[in-house]
C-alpha cells in the first residue's frame, strides 16, 4: 500500500490540460448536438454501432469520438451494447451478404422510433466494394436509412456533424 | 545464391524421389519457386516440417486450364513458393494441415473459393462460405461472375456444426456476430465451467466482401485502392505489399524518396495502432486512466499524419510506382517535435503500467501462449514475439529502405498479455527511432515514377511488416495491364487461431483483454 501511495505521490497528476482545440467547429457542433438532444431526446442519445462489413477504418474513427479530444459523451451521446437500448443505429461497411441477416435482426430489435445512419462511402454506396456475390453494397439496400455520412472514413468531426444533421432533420418530438 | 538449407532441402526431396523443378521467377524473387507434381504435395509439406520451415500461406488460382495451388514457406529469411496443378474434374490434393496447424483455415478457404478438396484435412467444414453462395459454386473459378447469383435475402449462418462439449456443469456462451462494442463482427462460441473457459471456437467469415474476386479486372491504381481497404488499420502496409507485388511483376523501380516516405508512413501506422491498442487493453482491465492517455496520444499522432500526408490513416497515399503525397519541411519538423515529446510521454506511461500491481495482477500470466503453440501456428508480429518467435520481415528478409539500417526487434518468452503489451511498447520506441532516421537522410528527388503496365502473365510477391506482422501479397497480371489474381494474406490468418488456444483455462471475464492483446483483423482475414 505504501508503495502505491508513494508511486501516486511521485508521479502526481499526469493528465494534461486539453490542448486548445484546433477545430473550433467541434465545440460549435457539440453545443448544437447538446441543445438538440435536450429538446428532443431528453438530453441523451443512445447509439448502437453495427459493423456490417466495414474494413474497420470507419470503426476506428467512431472510436475516436470517445477519446478525450472529442469526448462525445459530454454532449449527451453515448454508445450502448444492445440495439434494444438504442435510439440510433450507426451502420458501417458495404453490407456483406454474410452480415445481411444479422443487420436485419439488429434493426428489428431496435425499438421505434429509431434512426439509422449509414456511415462512410461503403455505407453510403458500397464504396470500393460495390455490389457483388459477397456484398449487398449500400446499407440502404438492406434496411431503411435516414441519413448518410460520407467519407472514407469520415473524420470524427464529420461524424459529429452527420449525427447533428440527422437529429436536426427530425420532425419535432416532445 | 541459394541458402544452404534450401539446397539440402531440395536434395532431400530428390532422394525421396519427389521430382521438383526450380523455376526462374523474376517477379517472385527473392522467393524461390518450385513446381511439384500434385501427388507429392503432401510429401513436400512433410519435408518442410522436418526442416522446421514456417508455413506462410497458401492460395489457389483458376488459370483457365486448371487450378493452380501455391504454398509459401520460410526459413532463415528465405522464402520458398511451391506450386502444383490439379484438374477441374475432381480436384484433390493432400492437405498441409497434418504437418502445419496454420494451414487449416486457409485450406478450407481455398476449398470454399475454388472447390479443391484437401483429402486428409482434419476438418471438412466450410469456412469462408456461409450461405451467400451455394456449395457447388466457387467464386474464384473463372466461370463464376463477380455478381454471383445471390438469393433475394441471404439466410443466416445457422447450421454450422460447432464442437460440442458435454458433462455436468458445462455450459455454452455464444457471442456475436454483432459484438457489444464498436468492433468488427464475428462469432465466438465458448464452453465454460463456472468462470473457466474450457474451449473457444471462432467462427469468422462474416465480413467476407469478395475482395479476391472483385480485384480481377482492375488496373494497378484501382488494385492499390482496394488493397488499402483489406484492413483499414493496416491500409499503408496492405497497399504497400500490393504495390510491391505489382512493381516486381512490372519490373518497376521506385524512386528512393518514395521508398523512404512509404516506410515513414508504415512506421506511423504501426505507432498509431500500438498506441490505441495498449490503451484499449488497459481499458479492458478497467484502468481507464491509461485508456484516455493512450487515446489522446493516438489522436495527436493521427493529426500529424494528416498534416504530413493529408489523411489521418494515410489511405491511398501509396500508389503503384511511388507515393501520392510528399513530405514538406514544415510537416517534417512537426513530426520531429512530436516524436521528441511522445518519447518522454510513452516512457512515463509505460512505467506507470508496468509498475502498477493491479495491472500486473490482471495482465501477468493471463492469456498464455506457449512457444510451441506459437511456433505451430507460425504466430507473427507482437503475438509471435511475445512467445519467443522473433521473425520480422524488416530484419530477417529486409526490403528497401530497411536494407539500409538494422531494426531492433523486441522478443519475450513469457507469452502472456503483459508480454504482448511490452513488445508493443518497445516497438513504438523503435518506430520513433526509425522515423527519425528516415527523415534525417530523406533522399531528394521525385516521389513517383510513371506506371508501365506489366505484361500478361507477369506475377509478383510482396512481403511487408505491418503492425500485426508479415503481410504477403500475390499479384498476377492478365491482358492489358489488368489484374488476373490478387491474394493478400493478413497476419490475422495465423494469429486468430492462437486466440482459441491462449484463452483456455482463463476466466470468461478475461476474454476481452486476451482478445484485444491479439487484435486479429476480421476484415483482413475474411477478405
Ligand atoms: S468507407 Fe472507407 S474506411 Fe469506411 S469501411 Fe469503407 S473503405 Fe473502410
Amino acid at each position: 500500500m505504501l508503495r502505491i501511495l508513494g508511486k501516486i505521490q511521485r508521479i502526481g497528476i499526469v493528465t494534461e490540460r486539453l490542448p486548445k482545440i484546433d477545430e473550433p467547429a467541434l465545440e460549435e457542433v457539440g453545443a448544437q448536438i447538446k441543445a438538440k438532444l435536450g429538446q428532443m431526446f431528453n438530453g441523451s442519445l443512445a447509439i448502437r454501432e453495427v459493423d456490417a462489413g466495414s474494413c474497420n477504418g470507419c470503426e476506428l474513427e467512431i472510436h475516436a469520438l470517445n477519446n478525450p479530444y472529442y469526448g462525445i459523451e459530454r454532449y449527451g451521446v453515448h454508445f450502448v451494447a444492445s440495439p434494444r437500448h438504442a435510439d440510433m443505429l450507426l451502420v458501417t461497411g458495404p453490407v456483406s451478404r454474410h452480415m445481411e441477416a444479422a443487420l436485419r435482426r439488429t434493426y428489428d430489435a431496435t425499438p421505434e422510433p429509431k434512426l439509422v445512419i449509414a456511415v462512410g462511402e461503403c455505407g453510403a454506396n458500397g464504396g470500393e466494394f460495390g455490389v457483388s456475390y459477397a456484398s449487398c453494397g449500400a446499407v440502404a439496400n438492406v434496411i431503411p436509412v435516414d441519413a448518410v455520412i460520407r467519407g472514407c472514413p469520415p473524420t470524427p468531426l464529420d461524424l459529429m456533424r452527420g449525427i447533428l444533421q440527422a437529429i436536426e432533420g427530425l420532425p419535432g418530438r416532445k | 545464391m541459394t541458402a544452404a538449407w534450401l539446397t539440402a532441402f531440395l536434395g532431400r526431396l530428390s532422394l525421396r524421389e519427389v521430382p521438383v523443378q526450380e523455376e526462374p521467377a523474376s517477379g517472385l524473387a527473392p522467393a524461390h519457386l518450385l513446381t511439384v507434381r500434385a501427388e507429392d504435395w503432401g510429401h513436400l509439406a512433410h519435408e518442410a516440417k522436418n526442416w522446421e520451415c514456417r508455413w506462410v500461406g497458401a492460395w489457389g488460382e483458376d488459370n483457365g486450364e486448371a487450378l493452380l495451388v501455391n504454398a509459401c514457406f520460410e526459413r532463415e529469411g528465405v522464402y520458398l513458393v511451391a506450386r502444383t496443378q490439379v484438374p477441374y474434374t475432381a480436384p484433390a490434393l493432400a492437405s498441409h494441415t497434418p504437418n502445419f496447424a496454420a494451414a487449416n483455415r486457409p485450406e478450407r478457404h481455398m476449398q470454399d473459393m475454388l472447390g479443391i478438396l484437401f483429402t486428409d484435412h482434419p476438418d471438412a467444414r466450410r469456412w469462408t462460405r456461409h450461405r451467400a453462395w451455394k456449395k457447388t459454386e466457387h467464386p474464384l473459378r473463372r466461370n463464376f461472375p463477380a455478381a454471383g447469383n445471390p438469393p433475394a435475402q441471404t439466410p443466416p449462418n445457422d447450421n454450422y456444426r460447432f464442437l460440442f462439449a458435454h458433462g455436468s456443469g458445462v455450459y455454452e456462451i455464444p457471442v456475436g456476430p454483432v459484438h457489444a462494442g464498436i468492433i468488427e463482427p464475428g462469432h465466438f462460441r465458448f464452453q465454460a465451467v463456472g468462470e473457466t473457459i474450457l474451449n473457444l471456437e471462432e467462427r469468422l467469415g462474416y465480413v467476407h466482401k469478395g475482395i479476391e474476386k472483385i480485384a480481377e479486372g482492375r488496373d494497378a491504381a484501382a488494385l492499390a485502392r482496394l488493397a488499402g481497404r483489406v484492413s483499414g488499420d493496416s491500409t499503408v502496409a496492405h497497399a504497400w505489399a500490393a504495390c510491391m507485388a505489382m512493381e516486381k511483376a512490372a519490373a518497376t523501380e521506385i524512386p528512393p524518396r518514395a521508398l523512404a516516405l512509404r516506410a515513414i508512413m508504415a512506421e506511423r501506422e504501426r505507432v498509431a495502432n500500438h498506441l490505441g491498442d495498449i490503451g484499449a487493453i488497459c481499458n479492458d482491465v478497467a484502468f481507464s486512466f491509461a485508456f484516455y492517455q493512450y487515446g489522446r496520444l493516438r489522436e495527436v499522432w493521427q493529426r500529424v499524419s494528416r498534416e504530413a500526408f493529408g489523411h489521418r490513416f494515410m489511405m491511398d497515399r501509396i500508389v503503384p510506382g511511388g507515393v501520392s503525397a510528399d513530405l514538406d519541411d514544415q510537416a517534417a519538423n512537426a513530426m520531429k517535435r512530436q516524436i521528441a515529446s511522445l518519447r518522454q510521454e510513452v516512457a512515463t506511461l509505460s512505467n506507470i503500467i508496468n509498475d502498477l500491481p493491479s495491472i500486473e495482477d490482471r495482465l501477468d500470466t493471463t492469456g498464455y501462449l506457449g512457444p510451441e503453440t506459437a511456433r505451430a501456428f507460425g504466430a507473427l508480429g507482437y503475438v509471435g514475439r511475445a512467445s519467443g518467435m522473433p521473425f520480422d520481415v524488416r530484419k530477417d528478409a529486409p526490403y528497401a529502405p530497411y536494407t539500409r539500417f538494422s531494426v531492433e526487434v523486441p522478443v519475450f518468452k513469457y507469452g502472456d498479455v503483459a508480454a504482448r503489451v511490452k513488445v508493443r511498447e518497445q516497438e513504438i520506441l523503435e518506430s520513433f527511432r526509425l522515423i527519425e532516421k528516415l527523415m534525417e537522410d530523406l533522399p531528394p528527388g521525385p516521389i513517383r515514377t510513371d506506371w508501365k503496365p506489366a505484361p500478361a502473365g507477369a506475377e509478383g510477391l510482396g512481403f511487408i511488416e505491418g503492425f500485426r506482422g508479415e503481410i504477403l501479397a500475390y499479384v498476377r497480371f492478365g491482358e492489358n495491364g489488368r489484374i488476373a489474381r490478387y491474394f493478400p494474406r493478413d497476419p490475422s490468418w495465423l494469429t486468430w487461431p492462437t486466440l482459441e488456444k491462449l484463452v483456455r483455462d482463463n476466466i470468461v471475464p478475461d476474454f476481452p483483454v486476451c482478445n484485444k492483446s491479439v487484435n486479429g483483423s476480421y476484415s483482413g482475414h475474411d477478405l
